[in-house]
C-alpha cells in the first residue's frame, strides 16, 4: 500500500515543478517575535503589505473595511493603503493578471490571506529575510527556506545583498548560512564586516505579524469571547451542575 | 382535573407520550454505581446535536462548488456573523465526537457491556462508529483545501485496490477520473443529508435495543437479577431520570469547558483539528510532501500502510483495514469469558488489554508520521497485536476469570480502584509521550 501511495505521489509529482517541493525541506526557522495584540505594529506590518505584497500577490478572503480592527478610520484606510479599488469594502486583490504572473515568475504569486496559517509565522518570518543572491536563478535571487523560488527580492533595497556561504562544521559537515555582504537601507555592516539588520528584521516581523493577523481577523476577539465563555462555564454552570447533582444523589448510596 | 392532565390524557389517548417518556426516562432504571466512563454516551448525543445545529448553519453560507468551496468557507469565518464560533464549533465537534466515541467504545470493551445479552447494542454501536467514520471523511473534503483533496485521492484510489472491480469503482464513487467538482458535490449531498440520517437511525436503534436490555454496569452483573418482589423494579437501579440526567448535566458542563478551551483557544489544536496543508486551497498539480489522515482515522490508517502487497496486488492493506474496523463487531462472539466486567476477569484479558491499547495509540501515532523502514517494521508488530487482541480473544478468555467472584449486588467505587486508575492512564499518556519522541 505503501509503494501504492507512493506511486500515486510519484505521478503527480512528474506533473509539477520541482520547485513546489522545495518548500517542505527542512531549514531550521528563525522564531518570529510577533506580538499579535501590538496595534501599532499590525499598522505597520498593513502598510508594507498593502504597498509591496498586493502589487502581486492577492488576499481575497481579507477586506479593507476589515482594517478597521486595526485602529484605523475607513478614511485612512483609503488613503494610505488602497491601491487597487476604489471601495473600501471590497477584497484586496491584485491588479496584475494571473496569466502575467505565471509567465512572468514561472508560478502565479499564491493568495496570501491565509498564508500564515498554511505555512507558520516562523516559516514566513524566515522566508522574508531568506533571500540570497543566486546567478543560476532567472530572477538572480534564491531563497534559504524556499529553494529555487519563483519570486524575487523585493525588498532588497531594504535588506541589501546577502549571499550563502559554506561553512566547515567542527564535526566535518558542511554548512550554509547567509551572510550580508551589502548594506540596504534598513542594515549596516561595521568596519569589522559585521552586521546589524535590527531594523530590517524588525520590519519584516511587523509584516509576519500583520499576516498572522489577516490569515485569521477575529483571533483576538475570539480569545476575548473565550475568557468570558469559559468563566460562565467554571464559575456558574460546573457549580451549579456540582450541586444539584450532590442534592438529588444525597439519598443514593 | 386539571387543564394540563386533561390536555395529557387527551395526548396519550392518541400517542404514547407518557409511556414513552416513563419507558425510556423516568422509569428507565440504570444502575446506581456508573462511574466517569459512563458519561462518554450521553456526550457522544450531545456532539451530535452540536454538530446537526452547527451543520445547518454552516450549509447556508457554505458553497458545495470546486471553484467557490474553499473561500466560502472563509466568508463563513470573516463575514457572516458568527461565522467563525459555528465552524469551529462543527470542526472541533468532528474530533471531540471521536474522542468521545473511542472513550464510549473502551468503556464497553472494558465492562464487557457488548456481551450478552446487549450484542445487538453494540453491532448498532459499530455500525455508528462505520458510519460516523464516512462522514467525517465526506465532511473534510468540504472546505476544499491541499488535505481535504488529496486525502479523499488517496482514501477513494483505495477502493481501486479491489481486483477487477476497483478502477470502476473509485471512478464510480468520484463521479470522474480525479476528485473534482463532480466529487465535491455528490459527498456534501451524503455529509449533510444521507448520511446523517443513517446516522440518527441507528442511535435510535442503539438506545432502543439498549433500553430494551438494560444498562450494563462496571460490575458488569445483571440489575435485574435482584428485583423488589413487589414493585419488581431492580434493587440496584435508579430512574434515570432525574437521577442520571442531572448526573449528564455535571459531565456536560465539564466537557463543554473543554470543548469551549479548544474552540476559544487552540481550534487548530496544534494542527490536529484543522491540519495546516488544509489552509492552502486544493490544487491537483501541487502534491502535499506529506499527506496524513486527521488523528482519528490514523490507527487505521497505519494497518493500511503496514500491510505488504502479495500476488502483485494491494488489496491485502485495504482488507486488513477494514477488518480492524469490521471484528470490534464480532466482539460480542469472540469474548467466550465467564465474567463482563474487568474488575472480575483474569491475568491474561488484562494483559491483551494493555497490550491492546499500547498498539491502538502507538499506531495512531505512527499513522500520522511519515513512513520509514522502522516505523513500518514498528508498525507491523502492533497491527499483529491489534488483530491477535480480537482473533485470539475466543482462547485467551476462555475460563480466565479472577480471584474475586462478581458480587450479587453492585459495588461503589473505591480509592485503590480510582488510583489504580489514575497510575495506568498517566502511565498511557507518559508512554505515548515518549514513543512519539523516539518513534
Amino acid at each position: 500500500m505503501k509503494k501504492f501511495i507512493r506511486h500515486l505521489i510519484a505521478a503527480a509529482a512528474l506533473a509539477v515543478p520541482a520547485s513546489v517541493f522545495a518548500a517542505g525541506a527542512s531549514v531550521p526557522l528563525d522564531k518570529a517575535p510577533i506580538d499579535i495584540q501590538n496595534v501599532e505594529s499590525l499598522q505597520r506590518g498593513a502598510q508594507i503589505f498593502t504597498n509591496y505584497c498586493l502589487s502581486c500577490h492577492s488576499a481575497q478572503a481579507m477586506r479593507y473595511n476589515r482594517l478597521t480592527d486595526l485602529a484605523l478610520s475607513e478614511k485612512q484606510i483609503k488613503e494610505n493603503l488602497m491601491f487597487a479599488t476604489e471601495k473600501v469594502g471590497d477584497t484586496m486583490k491584485v491588479a496584475m493578471a494571473p496569466a502575467d504572473g505565471k509567465k512572468w515568475f514561472g508560478a502565479t504569486p499564491p493568495d496570501l490571506s491565509l498564508i500564515a496559517r498554511a505555512r507558520g509565522a516562523d516559516y514566513l518570518y524566515s522566508y522574508l529575510r531568506g533571500f540570497y543572491r543566486d546567478p543560476s536563478r532567472p530572477t538572480g535571487w534564491n531563497n534559504k527556506v524556499f529553494d529555487k523560488v519563483g519570486m524575487p527580492h523585493i525588498m532588497w533595497e531594504w535588506q541589501g545583498d546577502q549571499v550563502m556561504e559554506t561553512v566547515k562544521g567542527k564535526d566535518g559537515h558542511d554548512t550554509h548560512e547567509l551572510k550580508l555582504v551589502k548594506a540596504g537601507a534598513f542594515t549596516k555592516i561595521d568596519e569589522n564586516g559585521k552586521a546589524n539588520t535590527a531594523e530590517f528584521d524588525s520590519r519584516m516581523a511587523d509584516l509576519t505579524n500583520y499576516m498572522v493577523y489577516m490569515a485569521e481577523p477575529v483571533q483576538v476577539k475570539r480569545q476575548q469571547i473565550g475568557y468570558v465563555v469559559l468563566m460562565f462555564l467554571v464559575l456558574l454552570l460546573l457549580p451549579f451542575a456540582y450541586f444539584l447533582k450532590k442534592e438529588y444523589w444525597k439519598d443514593i448510596h | 382535573m386539571s387543564k394540563q392532565q386533561g390536555l395529557l390524557d387527551w395526548i396519550d389517548a392518541r400517542f404514547p407520550l407518557t409511556s414513552t417518556w416513563k419507558a425510556h426516562v423516568s422509569e428507565y432504571y440504570a444502575p446506581k454505581n456508573f462511574n466517569f466512563w459512563y458519561f462518554f454516551g450521553s456526550l457522544a448525543l450531545l456532539v451530535l446535536v452540536i454538530q446537526v445545529v452547527t451543520g445547518i448553519f454552516l450549509t447556508m453560507n457554505y458553497k458545495p462548488d470546486a471553484a467557490t468551496a474553499f473561500y466560502s468557507v472563509e466568508y463563513i469565518m470573516r463575514d457572516v456573523a458568527g461565522g467563525w464560533i459555528i465552524r469551529y464549533m462543527h470542526s472541533t465537534g468532528a474530533s471531540m465526537f471521536f474522542v468521545v466515541v473511542y472513550l464510549h467504545m473502551f468503556r464497553g470493551l472494558i465492562y464487557g457491556s457488548y456481551k450478552q445479552p446487549r450484542e445487538l447494542v453494540w453491532v448498532f454501536g459499530t455500525l455508528i462508529f462505520l458510519v460516523l467514520m464516512a462522514e467525517a471523511f465526506m465532511g473534510y473534503l468540504l472546505p476544499w483545501g491541499q488535505m481535504s483533496f488529496w486525502g479523499a485521492q488517496v482514501i477513494v484510489n483505495l477502493f481501486a485496490a479491489i481486483p477487477v472491480i476497483g478502477p470502476d469503482l473509485s471512478v464510480f464513487i468520484r463521479g470522474d477520473f480525479v476528485v473534482g467538482d463532480a466529487t465535491l458535490n455528490r459527498f456534501f449531498a451524503l455529509h449533510v443529508i444521507a448520511v446523517p440520517l443513517i446516522l440518527i437511525a441507528l442511535v435510535v436503534a442503539h438506545l432502543v435495543a439498549l433500553h430494551e436490555v438494560g444498562s450494563n454496569n462496571p460490575d458488569g452483573i445483571e440489575i435485574k437479577k435482584n428485583k423488589d418482589p413487589e414493585t419488581h423494579i431492580p434493587l440496584d437501579g435508579i430512574p434515570f431520570h432525574p437521577y442520571y440526567t442531572v448526573k449528564d448535566i455535571l459531565g456536560v458542563a465539564v466537557f463543554l469547558i473543554v470543548f469551549s478551551s479548544i474552540v476559544f483557544f487552540a481550534p487548530e489544536m496544534g494542527g490536529y483539528f484543522l491540519e495546516r496543508p488544509n489552509f492552502d486551497p486544493a490544487d491537483p498539480l501541487k502534491t502535499p510532501a506529506h499527506i496524513a489522515p486527521v488523528w482519528y482515522f490514523t490507527p487505521f490508517y497505519a494497518i493500511l500502510r503496514a500491510i505488504p502487497s502479495f500476488f502483485g496486488t494491494q488489496v491485502w492493506g485495504v482488507l486488513g483495514m477494514g477488518a480492524a474496523v469490521v471484528l470490534i463487531a464480532f466482539l460480542p462472539w469472540l469474548d467466550k469469558s465467564p465474567v463482563k466486567s474487568v474488575r472480575y476477569r483474569g491475568p491474561r484479558f488484562k494483559f491483551m488489554l494493555v497490550l491492546f491499547v499500547i498498539s491502538f495509540i502507538g499506531l495512531g501515532i505512527l499513522g500520522a508520521l511519515p513512513s520509514t523502514n522502522v516505523r513500518t517494521v514498528i508498525a507491523q508488530i502492533l497491527s499483529i497485536i491489534y488483530f491477535a487482541f480480537f482473533l485470539g480473544m475466543p482462547f485467551y478468555t476462555k475460563n480466565d476469570v479472577g480471584p474475586v467472584a462478581p458480587p450479587a449486588r453492585v459495588t461503589d467505587s473505591n480509592l485503590g480502584r480510582q488510583l489504580k486508575f489514575l497510575v495506568l492512564f498517566a502511565l498511557a499518556i507518559g508512554g505515548a509521550a515518549l514513543f512519539a519522541k523516539f518513534v
